[in-house]
C-alpha cells in the first residue's frame, strides 16, 4: 500500500485547477491499479473506511459488493459490475464533471469492483445529451488504458429523470424502456440477464479506487466520524454557473453558500431533495445527521441558493410540472397524484386559486403527498411528495402572499433548470 | 408464520376488488388504487386476505411474509 502523507483535497479532481487527467497524469498521481488477486479481498476494506454511495440513497458500499458476490457464489454465476454516470438531475454536474476531470479514476474503481464481485463484464452507463461529450472522452480514455481486466462497455442513458434508477437502468440495459420494475427481486440477486448486479455511482467508484491505494485509514483522515470522506457538490446561486467542488463531510453550508444573508431558500440534495429557509440553511453542516435534523438529506450533493428576489412557489411549480410529466405512469398513486400536485401548484402559482380556494389547494397538496408516499414501485412519489412538503413549509409566506393575489418576487426569469422536453411516448424511454 | 400484504403497483389497475373483500385492511384512495395496511394480517382475517389475493384480476396483490 502506497504511503500518502498529504490529506488535502481534492482528492478525485485534478489538483491543477481544470485540466482533465489523461492516462499518464493519472499515472503519475495514483500509479497502477492495486488489483487484489482475488474476489472479496477489497470489500472489508471499503467497509473499515465507511463508504456510503454517492449517487443520492447514501446506501453503505460493502452492502451492496458483499450481496452481490454472495448471491454470485450460490448461484455458481458471473456477476455483472454497472458504473452509473446517469446524473439525471437536472441541476446536477458532479458526475459529469468527475469523468470529464477524471475518467481513469472511475474506470479503475470499475475495474476493482469488477474483481471484488468476481464479475465478468462492465457497463459504464452516462447521459449522452449534456453540454461535454462525455462519451467522447470516454473512448479516447479507454484507448489509452493499459492493464484493464475486463472489457468496458459504454451505454446512453435516455434523457429521462428516472433513467439513473437503477431498476430503471437495468431494464434498458436488457433492450427495455428505461422505467422502473418492481422490486423483488432485487438487482443485486437478478439484474440484468438475471446476473446478480452491482450498481455503483461513478463518484462511488473514485472513491474505492482511492481506498484501494491509500487505504481506509487515509479515506477517513476528512469528514465526520459517521460519514467519512470527501463529496463532490454541485452548488448554484439563482440562474447563475454551477460551481462543482469536492468537500469533506460536515462543512458548513455557510461556507459554500457565501451570500446566505441575501437568499430566500436553500434546495439540499436534488428535485427529490428539501428547501430549507436561508437562515436555518446557515446553521446547518453538510452530512444526513445535520440535514436529517432539518428533515434533509446530502442527496445527490446539489445546493441550490434561491436569491431574496425570487418567488419559491414559482420554482415549486415548473419543478413539480417536471417531475409530474417525467413519471413513468406505471403506478397509480404516481400516474395521477403528481399531475393533480402540479396542477394545484400551478393554480396557486399564477394566481389561478386564490382565497378559500386557494387554502383548499394547499390542503390537498398536503393531502395528495401523504398519499403517494411509499405507494410506487420507485422512489419518484415519495421523493416529489418531500420536494413539495418542503415547499409548503419554507415557502408558508409566499404561499400565504399568492393565497391573497400577492406575489413578492422582483424577478420573474426562471431559476432552476428544467429540461423542455418531458415524456410524451414510450419511445422517449428507449 | 404471519403474512402480510403487497402489492405490485405496476400491476394493478385500480379494479377494486381487493378493498371489497378486505375493507379492514385495504380501501382505496381517491383514483380508486388500494391503499394497503402493511401490518401482518391478524389470525381473524387470514381468509378474507386469501380471498382479496385471488380475486384481484391483474394477479397484482400478494401475501408475503411478514419479518
Amino acid at each position: 500500500m502506497t504511503t500518502v502523507t498529504t490529506t488535502e483535497l481534492p482528492r478525485l479532481l485534478p489538483r491543477d485547477g481544470r485540466q482533465p487527467e489523461d492516462y499518464r497524469a493519472h499515472m503519475a498521481r495514483h500509479g497502477a491499479i492495486p488489483y487484489r488477486g482475488g474476489a472479496g479481498s477489497l470489500i472489508g476494506d471499503i467497509q473499515e473506511a465507511g463508504l456510503r454511495g454517492r449517487g443520492g440513497a447514501a446506501f453503505p458500499a460493502h452492502r451492496k459488493l458483499a450481496a452481490v458476490l454472495a448471491a454470485a457464489t450460490k448461484r455458481r454465476v458471473r456477476s455483472v459490475v454497472i458504473a452509473n454516470g446517469a446524473e439525471s438531475e437536472p441541476a446536477s454536474e458532479k458526475d459529469a464533471t468527475l469523468l470529464w476531470l477524471a475518467p481513469h479514476l472511475v474506470l479503475d474503481g470499475l475495474q476493482l469492483a469488477v474483481e471484488a464481485v468476481g464479475a465478468e463484464r462492465a457497463i459504464l452507463y452516462t447521459h449522452a445529451d449534456r453540454a461535454r461529450d462525455v462519451g467522447q472522452r470516454l473512448r479516447v480514455a479507454l484507448g489509452e488504458r493499459r492493464g484493464d481486466r475486463v472489457a468496458v462497455h459504454l451505454a446512453a442513458a435516455p434523457p429521462r429523470f428516472l433513467s439513473g434508477q437503477e431498476t430503471a437502468l437495468t431494464n434498458h440495459l436488457g433492450g427495455g424502456p428505461a422505467i422502473p420494475t418492481f422490486t423483488p427481486p432485487r438487482i443485486t440477486e437478478r439484474g440484468l440477464g438475471s446476473a446478480p448486479t452491482l450498481v455503483q455511482n461513478v463518484e462511488t467508484l473514485a472513491h474505492l479506487a482511492l481506498i484501494a491505494r491509500y487505504g481506509p485509514r487515509w479515506f477517513r483522515q476528512v469528514g465526520t466520524r459517521n460519514e467519512p470522506g470527501s463529496l463532490l457538490v454541485t452548488v448554484r446561486r439563482g440562474d447563475g454557473r454551477p460551481r462543482i467542488v469536492e468537500v469533506p463531510f460536515g462543512v458548513p453550508l455557510a461556507s459554500l453558500l457565501r451570500e446566505l444573508g441575501h437568499d430566500a431558500a436553500v434546495l439540499v440534495g436534488g428535485y427529490h431533495g428539501t428547501w430549507l429557509p436561508a437562515s436555518q440553511a446557515a446553521t446547518i453542516r453538510l452530512d444526513n445527521e445535520s440535514l436529517g435534523g432539518a428533515g434533509a438529506s446530502v442527496g445527490a450533493g446539489l445546493l441550490v441558493a434561491l436569491p431574496g428576489d425570487r418567488c419559491g412557489v414559482v420554482e415549486t411549480a415548473r419543478v413539480v410540472r417536471y417531475l409530474a410529466l417525467e413519471s413513468a405512469g406505471q403506478c397509480g398513486p404516481c400516474l395521477n397524484g403528481l399531475p393533480r400536485m402540479s396542477a394545484a401548484l400551478t393554480a396557486l402559482a399564477t394566481g389561478t386559486a386564490t382565497g378559500r380556494a386557494a387554502a383548499s389547494a394547499r390542503a390537498d397538496l398536503e393531502r395528495w403527498a401523504g398519499l403517494v408516499t411509499g405507494r410506487g414501485a420507485c422512489h419518484h412519489p415519495d421523493g416529489t411528495a418531500r420536494f413539495v412538503r418542503s415547499a409548503l413549509r419554507t415557502f408558508a409566506g409566499e404561499f400565504a402572499a399568492h393565497e391573497r393575489g400577492r406575489c413578492g418576487a422582483a424577478n420573474s426569469a426562471p431559476c432552476l433548470p428544467v429540461p423542455r422536453a418531458a415524456a410524451q411516448a414510450e419511445e422517449d424511454w428507449l | 408464520m404471519s403474512e402480510k400484504l403487497l402489492v405490485n403497483p405496476i400491476e394493478c389497475d385500480g379494479h377494486g376488488a381487493c378493498a371489497e373483500l378486505l375493507p379492514e385492511m385495504i380501501t382505496l384512495d381517491e383514483w380508486g388504487y388500494p391503499v394497503i395496511d402493511g401490518r401482518p394480517v391478524p389470525p381473524g382475517l387470514e381468509r378474507d386476505a386469501r380471498a382479496a389475493v385471488n380475486a384481484c384480476p391483474k394477479l397484482a396483490i400478494h401475501l408475503v411474509p411478514a419479518p
